[in-house]
């Protein structure tokens, strides 16, 4: 079971080794006429205007901070998943309240406008 | 018996040493997963033609016809065009994340390649915690497309990149949550148990109609929904909304950098669509796929790419939704209803009744949650049809140029 992993870690190299080959076949495949301007960001055809690493708006931090919450206690979920069928009825019951704390966080964010974009 | 393990048997009945096992076994890993890798290569020109041609015919044009039967080559075509464009870098781009970005995203796809199951004894690595491997390589995908926007340090990959945090960290909670109900039903993680489950024994006969579909049709609904905003496809395709976006996390990237975004996105897509197929369609379950092991991977196959062209399909017909109906759809529709679909879930499997009783608890909340979400999409849809009707009305201001107050004249 465990040379099983064995496999995974050649298909880690390989589809390592695809991505770089084939940028770097097109790299030396293509022509090369750089310039100032091609080389410049993108900006609809107009000059680039300063950087664009800026302050964002702190909905989309909060969106990744309550995913984390929520991813974290997900993995918690799975090894429940997994013993369920064995579980007796005390650790049913708090699989049954993780689950419910977890449905109670929701629903608090949601009563304070967390889950809201304007 | 796992593919792997007969040919390493066969290698050692051919005569190979066995105290060079590490070898052997490393050959013959490297091997398959060259194969399969190249193999998903070839696959992803040939979903770019399916998909071109699926959409063409639903805009009322042919697509691409004219080189190779039914225009077959044309995406290899297009493969070569692309090779043969110029590299260039921004000279302001972020370096190591515009750099490991492409590489992180083709190698998230690729990974998730190792523990699905094209047939019987057909699995990559049949790894005990298959599941939760395919759950960590989601947030691979999510991490390339968050560098890439990042690091083009472009107004608009910006943007796009803002966008990846809103919506696919959002759907991945439902996704997840949705794979975690046929892992409760069956008890395990490993993606040929869940195949092997998915059996229907008819006396010694296998029938292969166990479909988790069928006891779990809220789950699979959940997870498509999730799936379709995970793979970037059209109700969901904010990251690169070109009317607003030009090009999204991607738009400084060219020709050969390009092309393995777009390899990864199609990939992506059919990769989703194969989980949902070993999770809830049955795999390479199917009539008479016990007893004749070559039906398994026709079987997967023609429900992968069934799945494949149904998403290809509503890619085609629905329109793009706003950014804060999406949030608010993830979050206040799906995860409620996927949550308490668990927890109904876990209560009711534990009642002391028959298991076809059980099967038959889960299945009535699986429905009430298929009534529910279908109902709150159905009424937004309806919604948005008002909406875009009042707004091509003849007394509607928009499109008829008129002032508000006609002027008196002076």
């Amino acid at each position: 079971m465990l040379s099983q992993w064995g496999f995974v870690l050649m298909l880690s190299a390989i589809a390592v080794i695809i991505p770089v080959a084939a940028i770097t076949l097109g790299h030396f495949l293509g022509p090369r006429r750089p310039d100032p301007i091609k080389n410049q960001t993108y900006e609809s055809g107009v000059e680039t205007v300063g950087d664009a690493w800026v302050q964002f708006r702190a909905q989309y931090y909060l969106i990744g901070l309550i995913f984390l919450i929520f991813d974290v206690e997900v993995i918690f979920l799975f090894p429940i998943a997994i013993a369920y069928q064995g579980l007796s009825f005390f650790s049913v019951m708090a699989a049954v309240t993780f689950v419910l704390i977890l449905m109670l966080g929701l629903f608090l964010e949601w009563r304070k406008g967390a889950l809201d974009w304007n | 018996m796992n593919w792997s393990d007969a040919v390493i048997q066969f290698q050692y009945d051919l005569g190979a040493p066995q105290e060079l096992s590490w070898l052997v076994e490393g050959i013959t890993y490297f091997v398959g997963a060259l194969i399969l890798a190249m193999a998903s290569l070839t696959l992803a020109l040939l979903l770019i033609w399916i998909t071109r041609k699926v959409i063409s015919r639903i805009q009322d044009r042919i697509g691409p016809n004219r080189l190779g039967p039914y225009g077959l080559f044309q995406s290899v075509a297009d493969a070569m065009k692309l090779l043969s464009k110029e590299d260039i870098k921004p000279t302001s781009s972020d370096t190591v994340s515009y750099v490991i970005a492409r590489v992180l995203a083709v190698l998230g796809v690729l990974m998730s390649l190792a523990v699905i199951p094209f047939g019987a004894g057909l699995i990559g690595a049949d790894l005990s915690v298959g599941v939760l491997y395919l759950v960590a390589l989601g947030s691979i995908g999510i991490m390339a497309a968050l560098m890439a926007g990042w690091g083009s340090n472009n107004k608009y990959a910006l943007l796009a990149g803002f966008r990846v945090v809103a919506q696919l960290l959002s759907y991945e909670i439902p996704m997840v949550l949705a794979m975690l109900a046929p892992v409760l039903l069956v008890g395990t993680m490993s993606m040929q148990g869940l195949a092997n489950a998915q059996s229907l024994y008819l006396g010694p006969i296998n029938l292969g109609f166990g479909w988790f579909i069928f006891v779990l049709p809220g789950a699979f609904l959940i997870y498509m929904i999730a799936a379709l905003a995970e793979s970037e496809q059209t109700p969901f395709d904010l990251l690169e909304a070109e009317s607003e976006l030009i090009a999204g996390f991607h738009i400084e990237y060219s020709g050969m950098k390009f092309a393995m975004f777009f390899l990864a996105q199609f990939l992506n897509s059919f990769f989703l669509g194969a989980i949902a197929v070993s999770l809830f369609l049955g795999g390479w379950q199917g009539p008479f796929a016990g007893q004749v092991p070559l039906l398994g991977p026709i079987y997967f196959f023609a429900k992968t790419f069934f799945v494949y062209v149904v998403i290809q399909w509503i890619k085609g017909t629905f329109p793009r939704v706003r950014v804060d109906q999406m949030m608010q759809f993830a979050w206040k529709v799906l995860v409620p209803s996927v949550l308490t679909l668990l927890l109904a879930q876990m209560i009711i499997m534990k009642l002391p009744l028959p298991l076809w009783l059980n099967a038959i608890f889960v299945l009535v909340a699986n429905i009430v949650v298929v009534v529910v979400v279908l109902n709150v999409l159905g009424n937004y849809f309806k919604r948005e049809q008002v909406r875009s009707k009042r707004a091509f009305e003849p007394t509607s201001l928009i499109g008829t140029m008129q002032p508000v107050h006609p002027s008196s004249g002076d």
